[in-house]
């Protein structure tokens, strides 16, 4: 057992969490003994340059993935042994993910997509989805497929869908990478408004300083190390 | 959970409603194919079990005479003796097309005529009162249709449950008719017997017990319906080229929606039974739609493949269609099954696939590249496996693994065979853009090679059977011209006619040739001998395959016989070998003529060694031979002749037309099949095609915005399909030669009893061509106009890393 002990107020702990990736016969660390601590209604944001690892985290924290070694603690559930069956349970339940590529699904309109999670979860709250809809400036725009969208709007779905399921934490991968820098700043206080509101934390994985500057913690990983 | 995950698997389908109709389609043609062949296949098996075991009762055991026939004082004998008997007699009446079946028993004490008249009502043609008139005889109404006996009938009774092709009566009344009297062919022996009875062996030595016997057409005929069955499992097996292409498409084009699901936390089982239900519900709307198909191809090819059974084998197939419950549940059963083998890899895929990252296009092509090899030592291994059966195992089953080997394992080469000659392009390419397309080529090869292995299978079934098929009728025409050698034919309605017109034709000078035959009971079946006058006609004409010097004349004294191609292969009687025609009757066999489209075994003697040895050789029906320029003029006057009213009479050409067209008629199903086979390898590209088209951009974009116009890659697009058919065209002509060559020379001598010259036809092999090239350039043109329609924003995407 590591000599670490949760918080009442933790939501997120990471402890001396390693990756290693292998290929091509040999074997390369992505992550290093990482530790962070997350709380509950709070916000990070993880910044590094390319290839520091900063993605694998968020997905070995989002039980996308495996580590080699540490554990990962989410709301008091160590990630550490879960078979698929509970880290799908724990994704559906507690964790959301918005991805940099938006990862909409094509054939389901912007209504389907927002509710998609929330129903996944057995979780639809329709007051709560309504008012995230419109608070998104989505209501005109629900019957629409995603190719029918812009970037910026195609994101403002996926934050939408992240958050319909009032999930305790949410992990964001580069949410602005693909927009400009105006529909950016707007997609941004937008996400830290909602998240705010719904209670949720929030891990975020980004390249901007100037988005990071916007969250509680900023924490830079250089060479899969905290700097 | 469920609902919403299932929900959103099945909206791709709804905003893509043309796949959707693909797979369905694809899916419901393989289905339908199969069924069809199915369906025929039952029909006609039903057909042959109502022929067996309502009229022949040959569910009994019988007594059956070693040779000619059974006196009636020995059933006398029998029935005091105590055994519970009931007595058969079974001859022929010639017709115009071939001959009515006449089976007399005694109506009350037949078993399963007592069993009709217990089960039946006061209406029925099989009531208590019906029966107990003797002067009645029963037929098909579709018999009496054709009826064309030339004697006083008597009362008819028509009842459906009366085989086509067969009359029934009174034991009585059929001796008179066969004018057979006191004779019987065979005793059915009754299942409850007394106690306490001497063995029929030591009471009749002459006599022989004959277990039951249904199987006896059934085995005639299961070449027939085992090659009806290959055809219909190869239509099969390229229908789930399409499914295998449409899942692909769809499996791939949902590659981001399942990564999305199992981020949201949908479990990788559930994601794979989720996928399996959908499949399941397709298969089962798709079967029933194939079912549905399936029954109108059965009923449009019924009616010839019921000629073709009886031209080729004389069995009787009724010409309608009745839905059976097996067929439905197996027909759903094929399509369900058939799902889940071309959504294996798949499915599989998807189980595998990891949750954060999916190989783009070259990554699996080269992961595919690994597979080609694995296939082609599977290939090899199957032609090896093929080859080696003919060396273990006899006749069909031989043929069939041969056959099998050679087919799947040169289609499982290919895409390796393709691999080399596509890098043997690049390695020669001279231009860049040569390269890129060789390249492109061998990117493209792993998602449509499925497609060509399909097209593969198509032509090469194409140019075999269209092969053996020519090469037949081929044949068929040179044999007709040496065995219809007389001018006329003619068939009297009595002997006394007969005997009249004989002389008729004798005082002018015609040269009249007896057509005499009897059949002897002939290892658990008949044999039929013709007994023939010599003439210059047989020595010049008959089509002999083997022959010693001087066969004719050995034949013409009484001291050898000919026998049919049939007979010689299934007994392995060659010149030389002798026969034993009864037990008490041997010659030497002298020579081994063609006999095509005879099913049964035949052998030829001098007619008055038939007559010395069989009785009932019926003399109504003689060839006469005559300048062909007086043939109409006879005609006219044997018609005016008022002796002669009730002859009927054929022309050597009516009958040679008449013959042709059911050979004819015979292969329409083969033909039919063939094409249906084709075109779903035309649509199996066009799925494959499709399937590409989704992962394609991506190789196409960066090349359109290197300056290579949309509509030049279109062309580049619709080229490269056709030089893929070309090139697959190319390997399937060796393949199908060599199927040609199995199906005349092992298949067909197994199935049919006759060997065949191979002739070959480079005309339909161009024509062939023409159509898979024009197949290609159809299924290769929807994707090839996208492309040349596309709008630059779409392949911008490509850059913009938003798709």
């Amino acid at each position: 057992m590591a000599d670490w002990e949760m918080t009442d107020n933790t939501l997120l702990q990471i402890r001396n969490v390693s990756k290693c990736y292998s290929g091509l016969g040999e074997s390369r660390a992505v992550l290093r003994d990482v530790s962070l601590d997350l709380q509950a209604g709070k916000s990070i944001a993880l910044t590094g340059e390319s290839g520091s690892g900063k993605s694998t985290l968020l997905h070995l924290v989002g039980a996308l993935d495996y580590y080699d070694s540490g554990e990962i603690k989410i709301a008091g559930t160590n990630l550490t042994n879960l078979n698929d069956s509970a880290r799908s349970e724990l994704r559906r339940n507690t964790v959301s993910l918005v991805f940099q590529q938006f990862n909409l699904v094509p054939s389901l309109n912007v209504a389907q997509n927002i509710s998609l999670h929330a129903r996944l979860a057995n979780r639809v709250d329709q007051t709560w989805i309504t008012s995230l809809t419109s608070r998104l400036g989505l209501t005109e725009l629900s019957d629409r497929y995603p190719e029918q969208l812009s970037g910026g709007q195609q994101q403002r779905v996926a934050i939408g869908r992240a958050l319909a399921v009032r999930p305790k934490l949410l992990l964001a991968d580069e949410p602005t990478g693909n927009l400009d820098e105006v529909t950016s700043t707007a997609v941004m206080d937008l996400m830290l408004n909602l998240v705010h509101e719904s209670g949720a934390a929030l891990f975020l994985v980004t390249h901007s300083v100037q988005v990071a500057n916007q969250l509680d913690r900023r924490v830079h990983l250089s060479a899969g190390k905290i700097a | 959970m469920k609902r919403a995950a299932l929900g959103a698997l099945l909206s791709h389908w709804w905003r893509h409603p043309l796949q959707l109709i693909t797979l369905l389609t694809g899916l419901a043609l393989a289905t339908g194919l199969w069924s069809a062949v199915q369906a025929i296949n039952g029909e006609a098996k039903a057909s042959y079990n109502l022929a067996t075991s309502e009229i022949g009762a040959r569910q009994n055991e019988t007594l059956v005479p070693k040779t000619g026939f059974i006196p009636l004082s020995r059933y006398v004998e029998l029935r005091r003796s105590g055994w519970r008997l009931s007595p058969v007699l079974e001859g022929r009446w010639p017709q115009n097309t071939g001959s009515l079946r006449l089976i007399g028993v005694d109506l009350l004490s037949h078993p399963t005529f007592s069993n009709m008249v217990e089960n039946s009502d006061s209406e029925s043609s099989f009531s208590l009162d019906a029966l107990s008139s003797q002067e009645q005889l029963f037929l098909n109404p579709k018999t009496l249709e054709q009826l064309t006996v030339h004697v006083d009938l008597p009362p008819i009774v028509q009842s459906d449950q009366i085989p086509i092709d067969v009359a029934l009566g009174d034991i009585s009344l059929v001796e008179r008719l066969l004018q057979r009297p006191g004779q019987i062919t065979r005793m059915i022996i009754l299942p409850e017997q007394p106690l306490g009875l001497h063995p029929l062996e030591d009471l009749a030595p002459e006599l022989q017990r004959q277990s039951y016997d249904a199987g006896q057409m059934s085995r005639l005929t299961d070449s027939f319906h085992l090659n009806l069955t290959a055809f219909g499992l190869l239509s099969f097996a390229v229908g789930l080229f399409i499914v295998h292409g449409s899942v692909s498409l769809g499996i791939e084009q949902r590659r981001g929606l399942f990564r999305t699901l199992r981020a949201m936390g949908v479990p990788l089982h559930l994601l794979t039974v989720l996928l399996l239900c959908e499949l399941l519900l397709i298969a089962i709307v798709a079967g029933s739609a194939g079912l549905v198909l399936g029954y109108l191809i059965a009923a449009a090819l019924l009616p010839d493949v019921s000629a073709t059974l009886s031209g080729l084998y004389g069995a009787t197939v009724e010409g309608s269609l009745n839905l059976r419950p097996g067929w439905l549940i197996s027909g759903i059963a094929m399509a369900v099954v058939g799902t889940l083998i071309a959504s294996t890899q798949a499915i599989t895929n998807i189980y595998k696939m990891p949750l954060l990252a999916t190989p783009g296009l070259q990554a699996r092509a080269q992961a595919a590249s690994s597979q080609q090899y694995g296939m082609a030592v599977l290939g090899l291994a199957l032609m090896a496996f093929g080859t080696a059966s003919m060396l273990v195992f006899d006749g069909l089953i031989a043929g069939f693994a041969l056959l099998a080997g050679m087919m799947l394992g040169t289609a499982l080469m290919l895409p390796l065979l393709l691999s080399w000659v596509l890098t043997l392009g690049l390695r020669n390419a001279r231009s860049a853009l040569g390269e890129w397309i060789w390249a492109d080529m061998r990117a493209q090869l792993p998602g449509i090679s499925l497609a060509l292995m399909a097209l593969l299978l198509a032509l090469a079934t194409n140019i075999g059977v269209g092969t053996m098929v020519s090469s037949f009728r081929l044949t068929f025409l040179g044999w007709m011209d040496q065995r219809l050698s007389a001018e006329l034919y003619v068939t009297a309605k009595d002997e006394d006619q007969a005997q009249k017109l004989v002389l008729w034709l004798t005082r002018r000078d015609i040269t009249v040739l007896p057509i005499r035959w009897s059949e002897v009971p002939f290892h658990g079946t008949k044999l039929r001998i013709y007994g023939v006058q010599d003439d210059p006609t047989y020595r010049e004409k008959w089509p002999m395959l083997q022959v010693q010097n001087g066969a004719w004349d050995r034949v013409s004294n009484g001291t050898a016989v000919m026998i049919n191609e049939q007979l010689a292969r299934r007994r392995n009687l060659w010149p030389g070998d002798d026969l034993n025609l009864t037990p008490s009757w041997k010659m030497t066999v002298v020579g081994v003529y063609s006999d095509y489209g005879n099913p049964h075994e035949q052998a030829i003697v001098t007619l008055p060694v038939l007559l010395r040895h069989a009785d009932n050789v019926p003399n109504l029906r003689f060839g006469l031979r005559l300048p062909p320029s007086g043939v109409q003029n006879l005609i006219k006057e044997i018609q005016q002749e008022s002796d002669f009213e009730g002859i009927t009479m054929v022309d050597q050409n009516d009958l040679k037309a008449r013959s042709l067209a059911v050979f004819d008629r015979t292969f329409v199903v083969t033909g039919a099949l063939n094409l249906l086979t084709l075109g779903v390898a035309g649509f199996a590209i066009l799925t494959s095609l499709l399937t590409l088209w989704n992962m394609r951009l991506p190789q196409l974009a960066p090349i359109w915005a290197l300056g290579i116009t949309r509509r030049q890659l279109a062309w580049l697009e619709l080229w490269r399909s056709l030089a893929l058919a070309a090139l697959t065209a190319l390997l399937a002509l060796p393949l199908g030669l060599l199927l040609a060559w199995l199906l005349l020379s092992v298949i067909n001598v197994e199935a049919f009893g006759w060997k065949l010259p191979m002739y070959i036809f480079p005309l339909d092999w161009l024509r062939l061509l023409v159509m898979a090239l024009v197949a290609a350039a159809i299924a290769a043109a929807i994707p090839a106009r996208k492309l040349a329609l596309i709008k630059p924003s779409e392949l911008l995407k490509v850059f913009a890393h938003e798709r």
